[in-house]
């Protein structure tokens, strides 16, 4: 909860009205990009491998963010905004991405434990620069969807499905509250142990 | 050595790091390997880093994803913050607050009664080593 990197959009848009198509299909489609400018772009971007329909030749009708933090259920009515249902709520995210790598494209399902979409798909982009080296403009998600713990697939995910879960921390940082107390040399040895 | 604190719904946690810094929080779940979802009577619920997260002793007994007046009671019921407040640790935290806190005539007052106390010390010292040399 905070500052995302990744912002959901939610872009509609048709093709232009022609003499031939008074009213064309509307599409609909979800996507995340950093600022309002790429949704559009990525919006065009799929859409015209999708349907025979250019940025030129085509209009977006409506661009809404869809916003992870939370808002109270009467604002949301009031305002135009989207927002996550339930950000206090852990949820099993499952992501299909297409990804290219060196060698070519590949499909992938990734889970994520996170109570909002957009930080498991920001935790999704993080992993896979740092997995597999791929950047952000060689994924695709094809399908975002929350997964009810019977239907999880990785263990990783899995070992958390615990209503008693218990586990010690191992390992205690010491780190100072502020970065102003920071020093390079401390005058006795930290204490690791939790 | 084995371990005592383990992270567990219900735990009660110290925020050592970054805007919550010094509130006591209560783990309600457990997000994955690094994040708690985390609660507190006047916070928002949200998830936390461990690393932000000292465990103490205190833990209170409360449902997974309990809700907000559910929480509250039972931190009543456990006396979280009366505990907090007589553990060693949280007097430390007590004390280095007021202490931070004080003014200048505050801290001349406690100059003047270090004296006092150091003088008193040195009496009674003087007393025992007389008894000793005789």
């Amino acid at each position: 909860m905070g500052n995302f990197r990744f912002h959901q959009y939610q872009v509609v848009g048709r093709a232009l009205p022609t003499p031939s198509d008074e009213h064309p299909k509307i599409y609909r489609m979800k996507l995340w990009a950093t600022n309002e400018v790429r949704a559009k772009s990525k919006f065009w971007y799929f859409l015209s491998k999708l349907k025979k329909v250019k940025k030129s030749n085509g209009q977006v009708l409506a661009i809404n963010e869809w916003l992870s933090s939370h808002l109270p259920r009467f604002l949301v009515a009031l305002v135009s905004l989207i927002f996550e249902r339930k950000p206090t709520k852990i949820k099993n995210y499952g992501i299909w991405l297409r990804y290219q790598s060196r060698t070519g494209y590949h499909n992938m399902y990734k889970e994520y434990r996170d109570t909002t979409l957009n930080g498991a798909v920001e935790h999704m982009y993080n992993e896979m620069a740092s997995r597999h080296r791929v950047r952000y403009h060689c994924i695709q998600i094809i399908k975002t969807a929350t997964i009810p713990a019977k239907l999880c697939k990785r263990e990783s995910t899995k070992q958390f499905h615990d209503s008693k879960i218990k586990f010690p921390l191992v390992f205690k940082k010491v780190r100072p509250p502020t970065r102003k107390l920071k020093t390079t040399y401390k005058a006795s040895r930290p204490n690791l142990f939790m | 050595m084995p371990f005592k604190r383990y992270v567990e719904i219900g735990r009660v946690a110290l925020v050592n790091y970054g805007k919550d810094y010094g509130r006591l929080v209560v783990i309600v779940d457990v997000v994955d390997q690094n994040r708690a979802l985390v609660d507190a009577p006047d916070v928002v619920r949200g998830q936390m880093n461990f690393k932000r997260l000292s465990l103490t002793d205190i833990k209170i007994d409360i449902p997974r994803l309990p809700k907000k007046k559910t929480l509250i009671a039972a931190m009543e019921a456990a006396d979280v913050k009366n505990k907090w407040e007589n553990s060693s640790w949280g007097r430390k935290l007590i004390v280095q607050k007021r202490r931070a806190a004080l003014n200048d005539f505050d801290r001349f007052k406690v100059m003047l009664a270090r004296i006092k106390r150091g003088g008193a010390i040195q009496q009674e010292l003087a007393k025992l080593k007389k008894q000793n040399a005789s």
